[in-house]
């Protein structure tokens, strides 16, 4: 018998554990009618204002709320919370995102099921969130004007695997000189194809549009059931 | 610093086929491409430390970089990118949202002792 190493094939994917947890939230929330969308962003992106206006706009119509990841504290649960939505803070300690174990920990005991929106707000962060699925059927990515165009060149990969883009603070563009069509242009580079939503949480711009686009997105999700 | 997650999971991965098969692990082949988020030196350090105490312990990693593949509509082919962040056909400039390879962050082989 040879004393050498000998090399065994494996293939499965690192992540494996994070993906099977993934399926599975994905199918409860399928099979609960709910439809999921994540936000991911740096910091200061406007994610929390943003997710603000859409529960609040929503909120009338629809049976919405929110899960929102942070390193510390439950400021944005508290404030997200005087929508009148259901909200819950995840609290990642050093983790620097989420993972869906995370998420299925805090549905656990939550009164979640006939919600028709869910949504899950990363840690704000532009790198880490990328790599991990949470069962979503819509990952959004935001950035605001104030960040510079070239955004989406130096952080291809989560521009990659969200969705959808939304350009916030959009109020402010001629302010800060922010160039529309560069930025157009940078997303398309790593992301041909990607739907862009231009919006401001604080006019509401562009807010209507996007709304109706999630609309259809729901209806379509239910239709499938 | 999501890479210590991904160590964690390898190792657990890794446990898991060892002990399955009652072997020592020398060697761990993985192909990990730049659109997986993940960065290559960030693992390595990453699993060296997670990697202490455990049966792992000894096990090095061996990491092959895989290229980001598109298919261009256009050309119909294959086509190899120099950057993750110019998705367009090298040949003919057509967009290419379409994605054969450069996601992988996948465990492929194990060197094994019995």
């Amino acid at each position: 018998m040879s004393e050498h190493p000998r090399l065994v094939q494996v293939r499965q994917h690192i992540l494996k554990h994070n993906d099977c947890a993934a399926r599975a939230l994905r199918e409860r929330f399928h099979g609960a009618g709910t439809y999921v969308v994540s936000l991911v962003s740096s910091p200061g992106a406007g994610k929390t204002a943003f997710l603000e206006k859409l529960l609040g706009s929503l909120g009338g119509r629809y049976r919405v709320a929110a899960l929102v990841g942070d390193l510390a504290t439950d400021n944005d649960a508290r404030r997200l919370a005087r929508s009148g939505a259901a909200v819950k803070q995840i609290i990642t300690g050093t983790v620097c995102h989420l993972e869906a174990d995370m998420v299925a920990a805090a549905l656990d005991g939550w009164q979640w099921e006939g919600l028709d929106f869910l949504f899950i707000e990363n840690v704000g962060n532009l790198v880490c969130p990328a790599t991990f699925d949470l069962g979503e059927d819509l990952r959004l990515v935001l950035f605001s004007v104030t960040e510079g165009e070239d955004k989406p060149l130096k952080y291809p990969t989560i521009f990659n695997t969200a969705d959808v883009a939304v350009i916030t603070k959009i109020d402010i563009a001629s302010a800060v000189e922010f160039d529309r069509t560069a930025a157009h242009r940078n997303i398309q580079s790593v992301r041909p194809g990607m739907p862009i939503w231009e919006i401001s949480a604080k006019s509401g711009e562009g807010m209507d549009a996007w709304l109706g686009f999630l609309e259809s997105r729901l209806t379509e999700s239910q239709e499938r059931r | 610093m999501h890479e210590l997650s991904i160590a964690l999971s390898l190792l657990d991965l890794v446990e898991e086929e060892a002990g399955r098969r009652g072997v020592r692990v020398t060697a761990v082949h993985l192909r990990l491409g730049p659109l997986s988020g993940v960065v290559r030196d960030a693992l390595v350090s990453a699993f060296e430390l997670a990697r202490e105490g455990t049966p792992q312990e000894q096990a090095n990693l061996v990491i092959e970089e895989v290229p980001v593949v598109v298919s261009c509509p256009r050309c119909a082919a294959p086509k190899m990118l120099e950057s993750a962040w110019k998705l367009c056909c090298p040949t003919c400039g057509t967009p290419t949202p379409e994605i054969l390879s450069g996601r992988e962050l996948d465990l492929v082989a194990l060197e094994i002792e019995p």
